[in-house]
């Protein structure tokens, strides 16, 4: 089975209802759109009420009162840019989740292509491997790769993040290259074979500048997983100079005086970034999932 | 495959009697070497970060090890300068068995109670994402006006960092100023004490995750619906199915490989989902909508730090989830499924 990648929304999909528009009664077609806008809503009110919620004063976000707009102002925003270390949390998250991109790329990929075009002993072993990391719940190994860290003397570093978020993002930057270079016609390889290519130079000469869109895609995400991960940076990281965005803004929220207002700001400050890549990653990220699962 | 055929270093005279054995393995290599060379660093990385901390985990589970007591040796600094090292008489011990009896009988940690609230936890949000995923897949599978733009905005949830959802949800159920009571107030309801009982508390984080992963099944069942070759509908068409049965009879078996999948991934995903329950609710009120993750996190990282223990939780979790899916794959195979 070939998943084809939704490179782009085809105006009428393959598998879409083949009866047209005007075959719809208006009262269902009228029950659709409620039901679609009704969704659209609900999806999209929190992040709406967030953002609308940034720029407000203090006293009216914590207020009781019903307002979408009240008083607007950018103090939040000044705060939270220039009175606290958000700025570096920011530097520090980025530079946290480039280098887990980086390094489980690039020892990924290649396993990707092994797992795509070679059927070699140990293949399905592995591809088990992959999916069962998935189940492995961080309190397993979270104590052994802390005191691994600590024995190292690698507590409250950066370094230390990146090697745990690696054994997030590389089973899982494996499984979807392998998704994408299935979706690569082996034709390309059996040609570079026979102009006389090996497997490491069909890989990189051939595939790799193919698959780029692909690993495009594998790298913005394991990015946006190291840059939410939360368990890991509570656990690892002592000082406020170290944090990352996802343990810092915890400071804004105490159990007593919670300052929701500059909350909300961070939150947008942090989500903007991350939706545009996210937005433009999506649509061939969930092709390469697919097509990773059900090949298996 | 010039390239390909490049030798592997020669063995020299293999002892006579084992010539089948090796030979089988030097064919072997000699036609894989490239594949498991390019598998060898995922393969050490996993070994090194997985698989380690996953054997020392399981080890530590059958030690008492805290934080107070993990040195073999207690150190003092005497005055001339010079470091004296006694052996600490409280230092850890293998205890065998203990930890899973403490846990399982109840007597440490509140491990059955968790496990309850990780299962209503699990089986709620993965319903509701299924449900409603396939729901809104099949609505946005048919020739829609505006299609492009539903799309967009039904996928946004998944575009916030979970952590932040976490906290805008913990914001808008806020019980002073939470838009959520001042809606209920607005339109007559009484303002709802959400942290108050774990009943509602858990309810407030079902909500929040099943928001933050619809989108995920949407869209994932949406690509699943793409590949159904329309040829089935018109088949069915013909054949005078209604909506609904063309539903049933094409659309859901056509989704079966997708499915499985994400139904797996997404129990597997949801059973250790930490950042929203340890954000949304932080357990409250008093641990009773705590999950065995966040459980663990807190006996492993609160107060004194019980590393056997977290450890010990840490096993159990996995061996419920390996189990579970061992019985997954079985009863799919019972139906004929090759996966």
């Amino acid at each position: 089975m070939t998943v084809t990648p939704m490179a782009a929304p085809a105006p009428q999909a393959p598998g879409a209802n083949p009866r047209g528009r005007s075959r719809r009664s208006p009262l269902a077609s009228i029950g659709l759109h409620a039901t679609l806008i009704g969704a659209s809503l609900i999806a999209v009110f929190p992040i709406a009420w967030v953002v609308l919620s940034s720029f407000k004063p203090e006293q009216w976000v914590q207020s009781s009162e019903l307002t979408l707009v009240k008083e607007p102002t950018l103090a939040n925003y000044e705060y939270v840019l220039t009175q606290t270390n958000f700025p570096t949390w920011m530097l520090n998250s980025v530079v946290i989740a480039a280098c887990t991109m980086l390094i489980g790329i690039l020892m990924s990929a290649t396993t990707g292509y092994a797992l795509s075009r070679f059927n070699f002993p140990g293949r399905r072993h592995l591809l088990m491997v992959f999916l069962v990391t998935q189940m492995f719940p961080v309190a397993i190994l979270i104590v052994p790769i802390y005191q691994i860290m600590a024995a190292l003397g690698l507590i409250n570093t950066h370094a230390s993040l990146v090697i745990a978020y690696l054994t997030i993002a590389v089973p899982f930057c494996s499984w979807m290259l392998k998704g994408y270079f299935d979706s690569i016609s082996t034709s390309l390889d059996e040609a570079a074979s026979i102009d006389g290519a090996g497997p490491f130079a069909t890989f990189w000469k051939v595939i790799l500048p193919l698959a780029r869109p692909g690993i495009a895609v594998t790298a913005f995400y394991s990015f946006l997983t190291a840059w939410g991960e939360v368990a890991y940076a509570s656990a690892f990281i002592q000082t406020d100079d170290k944090f990352t965005l996802a343990y810092g803004m915890q400071q804004f929220v105490p159990q007593f005086n919670a300052q929701w207002e500059y909350l909300t700001a961070a939150a947008v400050l942090v989500t903007v970034p991350a939706a545009l890549v996210f937005l433009y990653a999506q649509r061939h990220l969930v092709s390469g999932l697919t097509a990773g699962g059900t090949k298996g | 495959m010039s390239t390909a055929t490049a030798t592997p270093p020669a063995r020299t005279s293999p002892p006579p009697r084992d010539t089948r054995r090796p030979g089988r393995l030097r064919r072997s290599w000699d036609k894989h070497w490239y594949a498991w060379v390019m598998v060898a660093p995922v393969v050490i990385v996993l070994g090194v970060l997985i698989f380690y901390p996953l054997g020392q985990g399981i080890l530590l589970s059958f030690t008492n090890q805290t934080e107070a007591n993990q040195l073999a040796e207690i150190c003092t600094k005497s005055i001339t300068g010079s470091e004296v090292c006694k052996p600490n008489p409280n230092a850890w011990e293998v205890v065998g068995l203990q930890n899973y009896a403490d846990v399982l009988s109840g007597k440490v940690g509140e491990f059955w109670q968790q496990f309850g609230v990780t299962l209503l936890w699990t089986v709620s949000c993965v319903v509701f994402h299924y449900g409603i995923g396939l729901g809104l897949a099949v609505l946005l599978n048919r020739p829609l006006r505006g299609r492009g733009i539903y799309r967009v905005l039904l996928i946004l949830p998944w575009a916030v960092p979970a952590f932040v959802s976490a906290f805008a949800w913990r914001f808008m159920f806020n019980e002073q100023f939470g838009v959520i009571n001042t809606l209920f107030e607005a339109v007559g309801l009484d303002r709802a004490e959400w942290f108050a009982d774990w009943k509602t508390a858990l309810f407030t984080a079902v909500v929040t995750n099943i928001w933050v992963g619809v989108p995920f099944m949407m869209v994932t069942l949406l690509g699943g619906m793409q590949t159904i070759p329309s040829e089935q509908y018109e088949a069915a068409e013909i054949d005078g199915a209604t909506p609904w049965q063309r539903f049933v009879n094409v659309t859901l078996p056509g989704l079966r490989p997708v499915s499985m999948t994400v139904l797996l991934l997404g129990t597997i995903w949801t059973f250790n989902m930490f950042p929203i329950i340890f954000l949304v609710t932080g357990g409250e009120p008093a641990g009773g909508t705590e999950i065995l993750v966040t459980g663990a996190f807190r006996a492993a990282f609160e107060g004194i730090r019980n590393y056997s223990l977290a450890s010990t939780y840490g096993v159990l979790i996995l061996s419920i989830l390996l189990v579970f899916s061992v019985l997954y794959r079985r009863a799919l195979r019972k139906q004929g499924e090759v996966w």
